[in-house]
């Protein structure tokens, strides 16, 4: 914008979606508000049937939503359909390479399809492939390339016309371990090198840890969004372990000093509190007892989601794998 | 991140994408998707030698065989009577199937790569037809190649007609596959629908037997039969550079008529043409309103 504030790369006001349904209308989305700042990496998580899908559709101009507005690299995803779509870049769960092209010529259509010049294009190919290491098999037959293969490039030709905002729908669902941390390898040094605002949705609760913010959506509302950290420490308490010379003497003074019931669980001396972190330091100052080791215990983005939407991910995985989805439409 | 590097709407690099009026880049993204149709066909070689080998039987198999007992009443063989039929056979099934790729299309995700993208939804079914008709008019031209093989001399002009007239006939069965597609969305459904279209329209476009002398339901129904329009201006055009007697020609190619007017040729190309670009609009239409 003009006045040199930074407009945010996502921008939803009273989202909702509603599907005609047998008696009343399903609600998919209830008036959901979100606010992305550009450059940022978004997690979205939720169980499955939360509403996430129908989300990312409207805000990918996929779906019209039912009532409320989004904004989406600064134009509206309903009136500005194609200006937004010029400038997101997507990939889906589901697989949409042709399968009987090569690597190039998938990007090159889609290159072509976003009206990329010639020798534009040419570079923006050379680049992105040269990213997500496929460079040396540009020629070959996307047929024969595995899954973690597919999925990489995916990510670059999501990327071929230089988009603002990249939409992730699970990008690595499926894919083994070492593939996962690939791909998020090329996605923060993506995030180095480019503005790029990155929306991601996962079912992985340790990937989510590589957002700047997380937003968690249950019956087709927002429960909590925030900072990784914030949510973790938000729902209560890190687990403090200490080793001591004089673990009686600990405990008492930890007591008085701060007010806290500790007790000794394998040999250590344990305590719950809100923000461990800051706790240590005080534990150094103010216990008159030698301490040789502390450790804390975070919660885990697993305990946040367990938290808000009363089942873990992994209850929602298992419900996924039975629901056969019609992806394309 | 800094905040110098800020993504905003007017400091930020817009996208490569060149400005273009709205319809210069319709007709690209048409291209586009014309191009992939073609790209997918190259690569696909069992497509390309069963798709060529169909009509090589209709010609020499069922035109030698049938030809020994089927007299044509004068000195043209069967199977010159026949090549016309099956020029139009030969694109009838090419085509169709080009027109219902978009099934599999979506089947294999491709199509949302297609669907949102900053393109309209009536180029990618411009394109898709465009693409087929192109790909199924290349076909037949392998078949075209082998006129002199049923004594139809090599006249330039001639080939070029009978081109032009698969091409017509290309896109009207492209655009009917496509229109299926918008509808039926697994392969499961379209496949016995696209047969239980096609294998009627062959039958009864006169492809394999003058329209003269016909019982009226099947007069009537050839005559409802857009593909009927592609076969008798090929079987003309054919005929006319034969050297036949009047009488000859009138008994091979009986004159088309619609409630007693003798239908000229033009016309006849000209309704084919009409009911293409119709099924091309409609298909658009029905795919657009599709979330």
């Amino acid at each position: 914008m003009s006045d040199g504030v930074r407009e945010p790369a996502i921008e939803v006001v009273g989202l909702t979606k509603s599907y005609p349904g047998g008696d009343a209308p399903v609600e998919a989305v209830r008036g959901i508000d979100l606010r992305v700042e550009a450059g940022q990496t978004y997690g979205f998580l939720g169980p499955n049937g939360a509403g996430k899908s129908t989300t990312i559709e409207m805000l990918c101009t996929i779906r019209n939503p039912t009532s409320g507005t989004a904004r989406v690299a600064g134009f509206d995803v309903v009136r500005e359909r194609t200006e937004v779509r010029r400038r997101i870049g997507l990939v889906f769960q589901q697989q949409t390479l042709d399968q009987q092209l090569t690597a190039e010529q998938n990007l090159r259509f889609h290159a072509d399809l976003y009206g990329l010049p010639r020798a534009e294009a040419d570079r923006r190919i050379g680049e992105v492939l040269e990213m997500v290491a496929l460079a040396d098999r540009r020629a070959d037959t996307v047929l024969r390339f595995s899954g973690g293969m597919k999925r990489r490039l995916e990510i670059a030709r999501g990327l071929v016309h230089a988009p603002k905002v990249l939409f992730l729908d699970e990008p690595t669902i499926g894919l083994d371990p070492q593939t996962r941390a690939a791909i998020w390898d090329y996605l923060h040094d993506l995030r180095r090198r480019t503005e790029i605002t990155v929306f991601v949705t996962t079912h992985y609760m340790d990937e989510a840890e590589h957002c700047d913010r997380i937003g968690i959506m249950d019956h087709g509302e927002i429960v909590v969004e925030g900072t990784p950290e914030a949510l973790k420490s938000g729902i209560g308490t890190d687990r403090i372990a200490l080793r001591t010379d004089d673990d009686e003497l600990a405990i008492a003074r930890i007591r008085e000093r701060l007010g806290v019931e500790a007790g000794v669980h394998e040999g250590q001396v344990t305590l719950a509190v809100p923000d461990g972190a800051s706790v240590v330091p005080r534990l150094f100052t103010e216990l008159d007892v030698h301490i040789r080791s502390v450790t804390v215990t975070r919660p885990s983005l697993d305990d946040v989601f367990l938290t808000y939407t009363g089942r873990t991910i992994r209850d929602s995985e298992g419900a996924r794998a039975g629901a056969g989805r019609v992806m394309t439409r | 991140m800094s905040t110098d590097q800020a993504a905003t709407r007017t400091s930020g690099p817009e996208p490569l994408g060149e400005v273009r009026s709205d319809l210069a880049h319709q007709a690209r993204a048409t291209w586009v998707v014309t191009r992939r149709e073609l790209l997918r066909f190259r690569s696909d070689r069992a497509r390309m030698a069963s798709m060529l080998l169909q009509p090589l039987l209709f010609i020499f198999v069922m035109g030698v065989g049938l030809g020994t007992i089927v007299d044509t009443g004068g000195d043209l063989s069967f199977q010159t009577f026949l090549f016309p039929g099956v020029l139009a056979t030969s694109v009838l099934f090419t085509a169709a199937f080009a027109g219902v790729s978009l099934v599999w299309d979506r089947e294999f995700g491709f199509l949302r790569e297609m669907m949102v993208a900053p393109i309209s939804r009536a180029s990618i079914i411009c394109g898709k037809c465009l693409g087929g008709a192109i790909v199924a008019t290349g076909q037949s031209l392998v078949l075209l190649a082998l006129v002199g093989t049923v004594g139809i001399p090599y006249d330039p002009v001639l080939l070029l007609q009978l081109t032009g007239c698969l091409f017509l006939g290309s896109l009207f069965l492209t655009a009917l596959g496509v229109l299926l597609s918008t509808r039926i969305t697994t392969i499961q459904g379209a496949m016995p629908m696209l047969q239980l279209l096609i294998t009627p329209m062959m039958f009864l476009s006169g492809s394999l037997f003058p329209l003269g002398g016909l019982p009226v339901w099947l007069s009537v129904v050839t005559r409802l039969n857009p593909l009927t329009y592609v076969v008798q201006p090929m079987r003309h055009l054919v005929l006319q550079h034969l050297d036949l007697s009047a009488a000859e020609q009138a008994r091979l190619l009986p004159a088309l008529t619609w409630a007693g007017w003798e239908v000229p040729v033009g016309v006849q190309l000209l309704t084919v043409a009409v009911i293409t670009a119709g099924l091309v609009g409609l298909a658009a239409r029905l795919f657009a309103s599709t979330e």
